[in-house]
């Protein structure tokens, strides 16, 4: 800012602005933000003419603080949850929710606000939280002035768009006349230290204000952190080890496809879950994979590695830690730097981003490290370039309601070759190749409130393709027990009917018995013509839309890219013509359902 | 209607009295049910229980496949439904152009695979629910069907496959066809369900001979030609024994009823049953005949104990002459008595035989009816090759072999050449398996016990290595295996025989009739195959050293007294009498 912007704007008058120019000049940084906070804090009582000196007995309340998240695989929450509860401790009143259930008509009056979201497919916000995006980003989102607020994003690096619906909150908060409390940070999927710092620096700050103006506080959150009889007993952090009951190949001879039930004993775990909750699994790498890295590298697996604050050996740390398949930018920077290698280095930086994905596709951490080597590798140094290992999450398949404590899953094993080698999904590849019924997995529960049964007896229509089948197998398992037939509807699409029909002699028998109403499949590899599950729905329009105006629950699962966005294009078009509704109706018709939580996805 | 017999169980009764099956018949508007919506329901390949009843009616069978069953069960798969697709082939005649169609479809949806049945005819198998009017539509382009293949009704009408003379083939072969398209069904069904026809209103009672009930149980009708056998008459529920005159013209038939093979295990009740011959009719006396004869069996037949209904418990029930009696009324006039006829042989003569008019015939060997291309041997494409060029007809056995009928002697040679270019050929074939016949049984058949067809060829060999050890390897010996206790390859008749009771485990039965007018016994029950080849070579032993010249096998443990004579022999020792001596009068 140049003066005399200050005067044209007639902020300031010279005079002012000089005295502020003088102060700004001998002030710490501390004192700058207090000053800050001072100002836009006190301006009312400047006004009454209360004066400086008076200020300190004359302070108003503190600012309201709001923290926001927006979370599909609980990330944000977690953080949204920690942070909160680091606020209250120091006496700040914060209250917390989820964009889901946040009433929009508040937004213009909150003062600070911190948002942590999580980002999906094409950048798209997680599905809870697009209700709130489209608020925010249209037409009736109101101006901010007031508002100060920080974005804290969370993101997959290995993914086009990262860390895209942070960023599109930050530009929009921007555009609505906000200011940032603190700069947006974007993190990777290892984004503990990174959101730690990030709410740390800004509890200090508004703490400081706070202190400072000597507001006294509600507290609402507990000053320690959450009471363990709250928190389940095992959680991603404790993962339960729990026994493998079955594994097998649930698609026929033939198939073109390879889809295994898992089934879990959960017995004696204390975890809990409903049905369309899903099951964290705390996946290892396979020791080929690890071996294959380290005689790479040409380091020693048994080399004591800390992780942590942990030492461990290489080859364990590898195994259990960290990422070693996909190599995300870090990596490409760190191996730059390590191998000084040209084409590495003209891979760095926003402006080579899409250049970087390409490699990074088709070139995985084991090849880097083949391509490049490095002499008198350290075995930290590779691992200060790889990311936390991530679990891995199932839809659950089953019910508890049917009896058993146990989690069954429905998992697609990811196989593909790259330079000549077979290789796979580290979780996947792990339950369908490399666990016998008898051995342990450590898992945990994930809830998802957002895809779950109705309370009531609403209708329910259920679609979904491939391991998308799963959590429907839960629904029905819970409607069978609680034997309820109220009006329900399943689509299912896979490739072929002889070999792919999950679960076929199952839905049968639902079908058979009334706990599943009607279902409709579509293969799309049995000749004449690929048949989708979007097809069906299109030859059932006219049903499928009277089931909608009755108040019927859509729910969506399976595949992020290929099935969801046919899906809802199909429905848009469904509601359009068969409501007689143009395209813009028959888009808020959708909307609505979702923000009545009448249209739930659970997709990845 | 005959006030003295027993009307308790039969037709007359109401349907509530009587067993399910006839419920369902009746209740099915003559064969539909809910067939044509099963067919587009894309939840199951197969089809409702129902349904499945009565597409037997329209001469298709649903299936699974055993050897995968229990491994789809525990994936939470339906079993692997498919479908069996039984043609109607009177008489086991069909044209090259009929061949290269059936040849077609089976490449098509029949899992490239044929089946030659021991009724002389064409079983598909593996066809998928979705290719099933496709199939069906095929066959109707080479005015093939399907229609009574199977069901509660008259079943494909056999005829002697290959008597020395040509023109009497012609004859019966051609009355084999009048006759199974006089007493198959009339409705409907049929041509609206696979056809697609418009269904036409019409006042006339849709099934003028069935009614509603149809059969109290399937019905089988054969032709024979003596001095063959082949067609098995005596197992045959209406059986007819072509009688020629010194001109060697037909002048009519003999009239043989209640034969059957079926039996069970579980059921010490049942049991397969020779044929008694009842007299003579001349041909143009036929129609009217059969019609008395199935008429009598519809209206006396048991419909309260479905395992009761064959027209051979008929007739034990209410005695031979009172169904003799019976038929004679409804034919207006009685039976003239037997005429005398002479059988050899229930075989069939491989390889090249003249065929009168200048021209062969050419029986193929095919080990348990079984045609598809195998590693060296190409039956499906080396027989397409010969229907390409071939003028004359195809016939079935009743041996489940092969015969090219009408071979111009300068085609022996194009043929011949066809043949070694796909490995076709019987050199190396053994007398045995010459004699051998085995039911489909496992992977396809429901009530299979054990193997059958794909044991045949480990089976044989072994009892051949036994022949060989006592110089009997040229010795013709029937051998008949069954999958089970059903008798389809019609066991009881044959010199050796294994019905299935587990996987791995027969009943062995010895001692039938050569050519098939005596019911053979059992030997050891529950027996896995070491202990049944060890009974073979005992018993094999014993016949090469005590047999008379010309003597067979069966006939040998007969008079040796291998058997101590059977308390329940009276019936089979009735016919033996009964056979021999209507062959020397
Ligand atoms: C294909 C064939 C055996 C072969 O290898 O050639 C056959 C195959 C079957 N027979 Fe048979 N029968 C076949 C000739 C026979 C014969 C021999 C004959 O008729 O000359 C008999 C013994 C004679 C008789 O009827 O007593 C025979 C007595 C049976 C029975 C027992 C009937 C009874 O009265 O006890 C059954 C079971 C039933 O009907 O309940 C049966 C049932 C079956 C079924 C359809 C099993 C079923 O009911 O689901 C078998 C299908 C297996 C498959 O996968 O193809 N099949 N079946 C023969 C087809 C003949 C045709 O073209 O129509
Ligand atoms: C809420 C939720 C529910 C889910 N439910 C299910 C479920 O019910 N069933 C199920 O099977 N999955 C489900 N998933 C997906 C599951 O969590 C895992 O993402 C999936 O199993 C893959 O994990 P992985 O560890 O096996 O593969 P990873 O180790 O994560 O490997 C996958 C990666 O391999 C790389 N890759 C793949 N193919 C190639 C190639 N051709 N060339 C180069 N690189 C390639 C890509 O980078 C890809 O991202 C769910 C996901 C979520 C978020
Ligand atoms: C199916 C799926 C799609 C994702 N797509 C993206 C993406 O496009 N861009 C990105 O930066 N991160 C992406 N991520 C990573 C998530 O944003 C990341 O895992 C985050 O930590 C999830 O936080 P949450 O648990 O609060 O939802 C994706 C994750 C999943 C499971
Ligand atoms: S004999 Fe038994 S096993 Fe063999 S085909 Fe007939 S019914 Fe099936």
């Amino acid at each position: 800012m140049t003066i005399a912007q200050h005067f044209h704007e007639g902020a300031l008058t010279l005079e002012q602005w000089q005295h502020v120019e003088a102060l700004a000049g001998s002030l710490s940084p501390v004192q700058a933000r207090w000053i800050s906070g001072y100002f836009a804090g006190l301006d009312a009582g400047l006004l009454r003419g209360g004066g400086v000196a008076a200020a300190p007995d004359a302070a108003p309340a503190g600012r309201t603080l709001t923290i926001l998240y927006g979370t599909e695989t609980g990330n944000a929450r977690d953080l949204g949850k920690t942070l909160a509860a680091a606020a209250a401790e120091r006496g700040l009143a914060p209250r917390l929710f989820d964009m889901a259930d946040y009433k929009m008509r508040q937004l213009k009056d909150e003062e600070d606000l911190l948002v942590i979201v999580s980002t999906y497919g094409e950048g798209d916000p997680p599905q809870p939280a697009i209700g709130f995006f489209e608020f925010l980003e249209g037409r009736r989102a109101p101006l901010l002035p007031n508002l100060r607020y920080s974005v804290l994003a969370l993101g997959d690096s290995t993914y086009e768009k990262y860390c895209e619906a942070g960023k599109r909150i930050d530009r929009r908060l921007q555009e609505l006349g906000a200011a940032r409390l603190h700069d947006r940070v974007d993190c990777d999927l290892d984004y503990e230290e990174p959101a730690a710092s990030w709410s740390g620096v800004l509890v200090d700050q508004l703490a400081a204000e706070g202190a400072e103006r000597g507001a006294e506080v509600v507290r609402l959150f507990p000053t320690a952190a959450p009471a363990p009889a709250a928190a389940p007993a095992h959680d991603k952090r404790n993962p339960f080890p729990a026994p493998v009951l079955d594994a097998i190949r649930i698609t026929g001879r033939h198939s073109t496809k390879d889809t295994r039930h898992i089934e879990l004993d959960l017995a004696g775990s204390g975890l809990a879950y409903a049905p369309g909750d899903a099951l964290g699994i705390v996946a290892a790498n396979d020791p080929d994979a690890v071996a294959r890295l380290i005689d790479a590298t040409g380091l020693d697996g048994g080399a004591a590695v800390a992780v942590k604050g942990e030492s461990l050996g290489l080859a364990e740390a590898l195994e259990r830690r960290f990422e070693i398949a996909i190599a995300s930018p870090r990596f490409v920077d760190q191996w730059a730097k390590l191998s000084g290698a040209a084409d590495l280095e003209k891979l760095r930086g926003e402006a080579a981003a899409a250049a970087r994905r390409a490699f990074l596709h088709g070139h995985h951490v084991v090849d880097i490290v083949r391509r490049f080597p490095v002499s008198g590798l350290e075995p930290e140094a590779l691992l200060a370039g790889l990311r936390p290992l991530q679990p891995r999450l199932y839809s659950i398949a089953s019910s508890l309601a049917a009896g058993a404590e146990e989690a069954h899953l429905t998992v697609a094993p990811v196989r593909y070759s790259l330079h000549g080698e077979e290789r796979g999904g580290v979780a996947s590849l792990q339950l369908a190749e490399r666990v016998q019924p008898g051995d342990v997995l450590p898992v945990y529960v994930q809830a998802n409130p957002h895809f779950k049964l109705p309370k009531d007896d609403a209708p329910i229509v259920m679609l979904g393709a491939g391991t998308g089948i799963a959590p429907y197998r839960a629904f029905l398992q819970e409607r069978e027990a609680a034997g309820r037939t109220s009006p329900s509807w399943l689509f299912f699409g896979e490739r072929n009917f002889r070999s792919d029909f999950l679960y076929q002699s199952e839905w049968q028998a639902w079908l058979k018995g009334g706990t599943l109403g009607r279902m409709d499949v579509a293969f799309s590899r049995d000749g004449n013509g690929k048949v989708y599950v979007q097809h069906r729905m299109l030859e059932q329009a006219k049903e499928l839309y009277a089931w909608l105006e009755e108040g019927a629950h859509l729910y969506v699962c399976g595949d992020a890219n290929a099935l969801a966005p046919d899906v809802h294009e199909t429905l848009i078009r469904i509601v359009a013509e068969q409501g007689g509704k143009d395209r813009e109706a028959a888009e808020e018709y959708v909307r609505r359902l979702t923000s009545d939580h009448r249209y739930q996805r659970d997709v990845y | 209607m005959n006030d003295a017999i027993d009307r308790s169980n039969d037709v007359s009764q109401p349907l509530d009295r009587l067993g399910p099956d006839e419920r369902l018949k009746h209740d099915s508007d003559y064969l539909r049910g809910t067939i044509d919506t099963g067919l587009i329901d894309r939840i199951s390949g197969g089809v409702r229980f129902e349904d499945n009843k009565l597409m037997k009616f329209h001469g298709i069978y649903q299936q699974d496949d055993r050897d995968i069953r229990d491994e789809r069960r525990r994936q939470k798969l339906e079993p692997a439904y498919t479908f069996m697709v039984r043609v109607r082939l009177p008489g086991g005649v069909c044209t090259p152009e009929q061949w290269l169609k059936l040849d077609e479809l089976a490449r098509l949806h029949g899992g490239e695979t044929l089946r030659l049945t021991t009724r002389q005819t064409f079983q598909f198998h593996w066809v998928l629910k979705e290719d099933l009017r496709p199939t069906i539509q095929g066959l109707h382009d080479v005015l093939l069907d399907t229609i009574a293949a199977c069901g509660d009704d008259s079943r494909g009408v056999m005829a002697t496959a290959d008597p020395d003379d040509g023109a009497l083939h012609a004859e019966v072969a051609a009355l084999a066809k009048s006759l199974s398209d006089h007493v198959i069904p009339r409705t409907g069904a049929y041509h609206e369900i696979w056809y697609g026809k418009e269904r036409v209103a019409t006042s006339e009672e849709e099934e003028p001979f069935y009614g509603r009930t149809y059969m109290p149980r399937k019905f089988k009708i054969g032709f024979v030609i003596p001095p063959s056998n082949d067609i098995d008459v005596y197992s045959q529920d209406l059986g007819l024994i072509a009688v020629t005159g010194a001109d060697g013209a037909l002048q009519g038939f003999n009239v043989a009823i209640g034969g059957g093979m079926g039996r069970s295990d579980q059921d010490p009740g049942s049991y397969p049953r020779l044929a008694d011959v009842i007299g003579f009719i001349p041909k143009d006396r036929l129609v009217a005949t059969a019609d008395a004869v199935m008429s009598v069996q519809r209206d006396y037949g048991n419909r309260v104990d479905r395992s009761r209904a064959r027209f051979k418990y008929t007739i034990d029930a209410k005695g031979l002459d009172v169904i003799k009696a019976e038929i004679e009324r409804r034919l207006g006039a009685s039976l003239e008595p037997a005429r005398p006829f002479h059988f050899t042989s229930n075989g069939d003569v491989i390889g090249w035989r003249e065929n009168g008019d200048g021209g062969f015939n050419l029986t193929l060997l095919i080990l348990s009816g079984r045609l598809s291309n195998r590693p060296g041997k190409a039956l499906l494409d080396g027989l397409r090759e010969i229907a390409n060029i071939h003028r004359g007809k195809f016939r079935l056995t009743p041996n489940q072999n092969l015969i090219v009928a009408d071979i111009p002697a300068r085609e022996r040679p194009r043929i011949e050449a066809i043949l070694a270019a796909h490995g076709i050929g019987e050199a190396g074939a053994s007398a045995l398996r010459r004699n051998a016949i085995a039911c489909v049984a496992l992977p396809t058949c429901p009530l299979a016990m054990a193997e059958a067809e794909r044991y045949l060829p480990d089976f044989a060999a072994k009892v051949e290595a036994i022949l060989a050890e006592y110089g009997l390897s040229e010795e013709p010996i029937t051998l008949r295996i069954s999958g089970c206790p059903n008798g389809c390859s019609r066991p009881y008749v044959a010199e050796i025989a294994l019905t299935g009771r587990a996987p791995g485990k027969y009943t062995l039965w010895l001692g039938g009739g050569f050519h098939g007018e005596r019911l053979n016994r059992p030997v050891l029950d529950n027996a896995g195959e070491a202990a049944i080849l060890a009974t073979l070579a005992e018993t094999l032993g014993l016949y090469a050293r005590g047999r008379s010249p010309g003597e067979h096998f069966g006939y040998f443990l007969h008079r040796s007294g291998y058997f101590e004579p059977a308390r329940d022999s009276a019936t089979e020792d009735a016919v033996l009498v009964r056979a021999e001596s209507v062959a020397r009068a």
